[in-house]
């Protein structure tokens, strides 16, 4: 799977989070969250699984934790993936 | 280092203090006379009006290394402190430590101070961005944080000398008697004031408002009163309080009002007699509707109301159904304008609303509490004062004191905050020790301590949702994740003091 553009999914929103998808020629993910020091690795480990999901093998991924749960993690990953066309 | 009751470490000496670790709610006994304070003779019968505040710092001899106090009833609409402590650093005094009733996050002006030694401690909890910075290391100033109870208690028994309270006053004459009725700053009961106008060494009434003598009704006397200043203004009067407090409208935060209702019904505590403390928050003020309508059908004629005072409870009062109610804080201007109208509406000290070391302050009365929690650990034990992210943001307020005097607390919190378990292995802070906590109720089930099998009983009859507190957590942690330990530096930059004086947990520095 490729990312053809930019795709944004999400709010800023408590308990929701913002996530921006863009083409790169490799896999790099930037989280930024409010609950940063007790859960990124649960987040990194949400969107990697996600990704992987759906061979995401490249593209950055920036996302904006407001402490959302792992399912709202994973339905702004991918509607970002589908608005970024990644997604078939 | 010496571990408390509870497993904290509790340093032996802080800011140069011997420290008692606590052990229990109930059986540490007050070593101490009251303290005192010279006896003054003022034989003038004109006015104490000095001309501004600088002017009364120096009449009062404030100098360096000593204590000023101020009080919290403006909240966060308060401007003195801010102008106060500009004045001392203006006139070069250094090392001036900080007894108010609470700080707030319009104090955040005070950090310039802090950094260049103005302000050198403080022996009261804050709100807001100080407290941040205290906790990152960024901000040197040991910190004491204490309960409404817990900090009457100090000035009281004199653990805590104040040298000199500044106390806002909001309708005021020119010979120092003063009340919080009336005025631009009208704040209501002035509960938090009156023990520093009894035990600090000077006591100034700041005003805004110079009435013809005599100031009634008399909140405080003259006789205790020094030296009295005219300002401008003494703060925002629209954050000094609500205009409204509102009932919740959050589907959580309903459902948890509506457990919290069922508790109260089960706990055969809603007869004759009542006595209920709520806090201003929405679910707080959701279960108070639900203990109006439960008096009103069942016809019960309560006996007082409790704590800061907001609209509803004066409307229960109007409507007869408390007695009385028992003010040592406005909350909104309902109760503003009520406590000067409603000879059942009760202003009553800090000392006497919760000061464990009296003959019995009026927390011991109290039936039921609704108290709120940041975190809920497995043994009950309750934090309010450090976010999950460890900073030290909030006070304590009457937290602990209506614990530990009410027959049943009960805490409602949603279970889950912005990802983060609100019931959890170990909170951050104990503020409140779980001895003193009875009921945990969340939008996902409720806790009984251990303490209450009857009301548990009654609870699983009346088809309530009771978990255990474990199981509660593992489904939490099961929706949540189980969050990461913080880090924290070795060193203790403040203190969480329990309402006997005793240290119940150390706020440490966040690791970077």
């Amino acid at each position: 799977m490729k990312l053809q553009k930019r795709g944004q999914a999400g709010t800023m929103q408590s308990s929701d989070l913002m996530v921006v998808v863009e083409p790169a020629d490799e896999l790099v993910i930037e989280i930024e969250s409010t609950v940063k020091k007790q859960f990124e690795h649960l987040i990194r480990a949400k969107l990697e699984s996600v990704l992987a999901k759906h061979g995401a093998t490249a593209g950055r991924i920036s996302v904006s934790d407001r402490g959302a749960l792992d399912y709202a993690i994973e339905a702004r990953l991918e509607a970002a993936l589908q608005r970024a066309g990644g997604l078939s | 280092m010496v571990l408390n009751s509870l497993g904290r470490q509790i340093p032996e000496i802080f800011a140069g203090k011997k420290q008692i670790p606590y052990s229990d709610p109930w059986s540490l006994q007050p070593n101490a006379e009251r303290s005192t304070r010279a006896i003054r003779r003022i034989n003038h019968n004109g006015s104490k009006l000095l001309g501004s505040l600088r002017e009364a710092i120096i009449a009062t001899g404030l100098k360096d290394g000593m204590t000023i106090s101020t009080h919290h009833s403006l909240r966060n609409g308060d401007h003195l402190l801010n102008d106060l402590v500009k004045e001392i650093d203006a006139l070069g005094l250094r090392d001036i430590k900080i007894a108010s009733s609470s700080i707030h996050i319009v104090h955040a002006e005070l950090i310039p101070y802090i950094r260049k030694g103005t302000i050198t401690g403080l022996e009261c909890g804050v709100n807001g961005l100080i407290g941040e910075l205290i906790s990152k290391g960024e901000l040197d100033c040991p910190i004491i944080v204490r309960s409404h109870g817990g900090r009457a208690r100090a000035l009281i028994t004199g653990e805590v000398p104040v040298d000199v309270a500044f106390l806002a006053a909001p309708c005021c004459d020119e010979y120092g008697n003063f009340n919080g009725y009336y005025g631009p700053s009208a704040c209501g009961s002035l509960g938090y004031a009156m023990v520093d106008a009894q035990h600090a060494h000077k006591v100034v009434a700041v005003t805004d408002n110079l009435v013809p003598y005599p100031a009634i009704p008399v909140g405080i006397p003259q006789t205790v009163v020094d030296f009295v200043v005219q300002v401008p203004t003494l703060g925002d009067p629209k954050k000094i309080v609500s205009s409204t407090t509102r009932v919740t409208t959050d589907p959580i935060g309903l459902q948890i009002a509506k457990y919290a209702a069922n508790v109260i019904e089960c706990s055969g505590l809603m007869k004759n007699g009542f006595s209920f403390q709520t806090g201003t928050g929405g679910i707080s003020l959701s279960v108070a509707e639900h203990v109006r309508n439960m008096m009103r059908k069942d016809k019960i004629k309560g006996s007082f109301g409790c704590g800061g005072i907001t609209g509803y409870f004066v409307e229960m009062l109007e409507e007869g159904l408390f007695e009385a109610l028992f003010d040592v804080q406005c909350f909104d201007l309902k109760a503003v304008e009520s406590i000067g109208r409603n000879r059942g509406h009760q202003e009553i000290t800090a000392g006497t609303y919760a000061n464990p070391f009296n003959c019995g302050a009026v927390v011991n009365r109290l039936d039921c509490v609704i108290i709120s929690a940041t975190e809920i650990d497995v043994d009950f034990n309750v934090n309010v004062n450090t976010e999950s992210n460890g900073y030290l943001l909030h006070n304590t307020g009457g937290h602990c004191d209506v614990a530990a005097g009410a027959k049943l607390s009960i805490v409602v919190a949603p279970s889950i905050r912005g990802r983060l378990p609100i019931v959890r292995d170990a909170v951050t802070t104990i503020t409140t020790p779980g001895e003193t906590v009875g009921v945990i109720v969340t939008e996902r089930g409720i806790a009984v301590n251990d303490k209450f099998p009857d009301l548990k009983a009654e609870l699983i009859k009346h088809r309530v949702p009771v978990k255990d507190i474990r199981e509660l957590r593992d489904e939490i942690y099961a929706i949540t994740g189980v969050p990461k330990p913080l880090q924290f530096e070795d060193k203790i930059v403040g203190l969480v003091e329990y309402r006997d004086g005793s240290i119940i947990d150390v706020i440490r520095q966040v690791a970077a």
